[in-house]
């Protein structure tokens, strides 16, 4: 019987592997995607434009002007020196910010008074604006900091010291690459498993695999390992590509991180097998793949956090093998997470995986009646 | 056009439209794939942070502790949990049961009293970068309100309570759902504008039909028409029941005018079917279509439009690379229609770009279905 799983596994690869167009698709994508979104996807500010409009010309604000000026977070399109031109900037999209010195600013930080600066902020993109302001405030509180230090000034009576655990720096970069690892595990084995039993319901070879002696948990290993396999070896690639190029640290041990991939792998590979049998053909075997594909990305907290969710929508998420791998990850990568932390995130899996799998199983025999 | 053309471009166009009003997938593309996205991206994404849950210690109680301290307890944006060490806040993260942690060390009343400049440890867990910044925005912001009504009080010195004020035009609430919709439409309609025309003339070579139609009379240029038309209508139905979806389910404003919006649209589905109909010139079998057309219009319009990610903050290689995505055109005029108005100095170059684009695709599509049919 061992022997005969294993011809059926040899068969399986063969037939994802043999094809030229197939082997393409599944490593020139991922590898394309890993690049860009490594690259591309950073929610880091560089290079914003911002426009400032200094009524004041005082040492003062020209020293705040020139803090904003040396952080490359910023970059300066336009000195305004009329009001009138602050709309048709950020209407138009080539300021994102315009900073308003008032013309009483030097006078007021001397008498006392809080001084004012407006920043005026490109909405129409939320998430952006939100950073703008962040940079915005802490340029003007060390300048504000060092002002009072200079000129002698009462003190504040309290002052934050800022520190982030796990990411000094706050580079997106360090969130998303190990993210990536997740996401294109999971595009991979998919594609692979989804299709099949799908590709061989169409083609009627299915029918004759089920007349053979094999069980239908031996069908359920052969079609299930190669996917395995696959998923493994490119998640091994990308998470290599993380270390070494885009060199992201990685703080725990393999052994986490592997238990955390098998689980997972073994868990989409249930969905995918799930999937596969129930569609007819590979039309419908792919649109299921990606309708289970496309909300599962985008719930599974890999841009966009699962706490800022609606509670309903939360609660989805926890069907969501994606979501606890994710934390496996970006645990094991960054705060070097061990198996007793991680724990939690191991069993759903395994419970997901269990029961996509059975499902999977049934649906083989069900379908062909 | 003679009479001949026209009965035979009706001919295909009917055979067009029953092939849709059969086949259910055709229409569940158009219409309940963009809807149920929507839906689910809609509720699901969002990058505002509110009730983060932050851990306060307070290792020696007192006035001017709690004086700080009791602006986190009314900030919409914090729910705040009390602990009594630092080490058991430390663990309360470790754990993810809090996000951040801002600690008043005991000697804190003593210093902010004496000599000021008194530490507020403010630590973050960094791992989600976004978040990260975010919160310690609030707390900048919490401790400057916090600088501003103790100067008030004490009649000391105010000018270090300064913050920006911040004036965030066209999205005073910064919402961020109010941004995603607009984006979320551009990146749905990609999809569907080229996965659906993709599909559906790969289908015509996959099962032989393609050939059947070659050796009759008419023309590529009606072949390619008699695609194009249906499709633009169950496009731009489509793009109607998203917009009525975000402006009615979702309340984003509409402040451009319907108009701008129709006609942009129109172009930009142009775009993307002609897009799809090149794809679809290349692969010839409905697999190879649908993964071909998933990685060149959904991912880029997803990563590359500027609709998440900022392209400004892209390396300058990859925002290159954006200007021949044409989600990212479409995806700066919605967010503008939607939330600014009628802005015409981006509406104007961003539509010709759209249509420069629309133009280029479809040539190309003409140009290789000729080659393909010699």
């Amino acid at each position: 019987m061992i022997h005969q799983v294993l011809a059926l596994i040899v068969k399986e690869l063969l037939a994802v592997l043999r094809d030229a167009k197939s082997r393409m698709v599944l490593i020139g994508p991922p590898l394309i995607q890993l690049l860009v979104f490594g690259y591309a996807a950073t929610f880091d500010l560089n290079h914003v434009p911002v426009a400032i409009y200094d009524q004041d010309r005082s040492v003062a604000s020209r020293d705040l002007v020139a803090r904003f000026l040396g952080a490359t977070t910023f970059q300066l399109v336009a000195m305004l020196h009329d009001p009138r031109r602050i709309d048709e900037l950020i209407d138009s999209r080539r300021a994102q910010l315009v900073l308003v010195i008032d013309r009483r600013f030097a006078r007021d930080l001397l008498s006392g008074r809080p001084a004012p600066v407006q920043a005026i902020v490109d909405g129409r993109n939320s998430n952006t604006a939100l950073l703008i302001e962040g940079y915005a405030n802490t340029i003007l509180t060390d300048f504000l900091l060092k002002w009072a230090a200079d000129h002698g000034r009462q003190a504040p009576p309290a002052v934050l010291d800022l520190r982030a655990r796990f990411n000094p720096a706050l580079s997106s970069r360090w969130f998303i690459v190990p993210g990536i690892v997740a996401l294109l595990t999971q595009v991979v084995t998919l594609l692979v498993v989804g299709l099949s039993v799908a590709r061989e319901r169409e083609t009627g070879t299915f029918d004759q695999l089920l007349v053979t002696p094999l069980r239908p948990i031996d069908i359920l290993l052969g079609k299930g390992l190669p996917g395995l396999l696959i998923g493994l070896f490119e998640a091994s690639v990308i998470i290599a590509a993380a270390v070494f190029w885009f060199n992201v640290p990685l703080r725990g041990g393999l052994a986490p991180l592997y238990l955390g991939l098998v689980l997972f792998v073994v868990a989409v590979t249930g969905v995918g097998l799930a999937i596969s049998s129930l569609a007819a053909t590979q039309q419908q075997a792919l649109l299921g793949a990606f309708l289970f594909m496309v909300p599962s990305i985008i719930l599974s907290g890999f841009a966009t956090p699962i706490a800022n969710m609606p509670p309903w929508v939360q609660d989805l998420t926890l069907l969501n093998p994606m979501r606890y791998f994710l934390v496996i990850v970006r645990g094991v990568f960054l705060e070097g997470a061990g198996l007793r932390a991680l724990a939690p995130q191991y069993w759903p899996m395994a419970a997901i995986g269990l029961v996509s799998l059975a499902a999977a199983g049934w649906l083989f025999r069900r379908r062909v009646t | 056009m003679s009479a001949g053309a026209t009965r035979r471009l009706y001919g295909l166009l009917r055979k067009e439209s029953l092939q849709i009003w059969r086949d259910p997938s055709a229409l569940a593309i158009a219409f309940v794939l963009p809807a149920v996205l929507l839906m689910i991206f809609g509720y699901g994404v969002t990058l505002d942070a509110r009730n983060v849950p932050i851990a306060l210690v307070v290792q020696q109680p007192s006035a001017i502790a709690a004086s700080f301290t009791s602006r986190f307890a009314h900030s919409p944006f914090f729910r705040p949990v009390r602990f009594l060490t630092i080490q058991d806040a430390e663990r309360a993260m470790a754990a993810r049961d809090v996000q951040g942690i801002v600690w008043l060390p005991g000697d804190f009343a003593r210093r902010a009293e004496s000599g000021g400049n008194a530490p507020i440890g403010v630590i973050v867990n960094g791992v989600d970068a976004n978040d990260a910044r975010i919160i310690e925005g609030y707390v900048q912001q919490a401790w400057a309100t916090w600088l501003a009504a103790r100067a008030a009080a004490t009649g000391g010195d105010a000018a270090m309570a300064l913050s920006v004020q911040p004036q965030v035009r066209f999205n005073p609430a910064v919402d961020s759902r109010d941004y995603l919709v607009p984006g979320l439409i551009a990146v749905i309609m990609t999809l569907t504008g080229a996965l659906l025309t993709a599909l559906v003339i790969a289908r015509e070579w996959e099962r032989g039909t393609m050939e059947a139609l070659m050796v009759t009379r008419v023309t590529i240029h009606e072949i390619l028409l008699a695609k194009l038309i249906p499709y633009f209508v169950l496009g731009m139905g489509g793009m109607a029941g998203s917009v009525a979806i975000a402006v009615f389910l979702f309340g984003v404003p509409l402040q451009g005018s319907v108009w701008v919006l129709t006609a942009t649209s129109a172009l930009f589905m142009l775009a993307a079917l002609g897009m799809g109909l090149l794809i679809s010139g290349f692969a010839r079998n409905q697999f190879v279509a649908g993964q071909v057309a998933i990685i060149t219009t959904f991912l880029p319009a997803f990563i590359l439009s500027g609709f998440v990610f900022d392209i400004n903050s892209m390396p300058q290689a990859v925002q290159t690379i954006t200007h021949i995505v044409a989600a990212r055109y479409f995806v700066a005029i919605l967010q503008s229609v939607f939330l600014a108005g009628n802005v015409w100095s981006v509406i104007l170059p961003n539509a010709v770009a759209l249509a420069v684009m629309a133009a280029i695709f479809l040539a190309l599509a003409r140009a290789t279905a000729r080659k393909r049919l010699d």
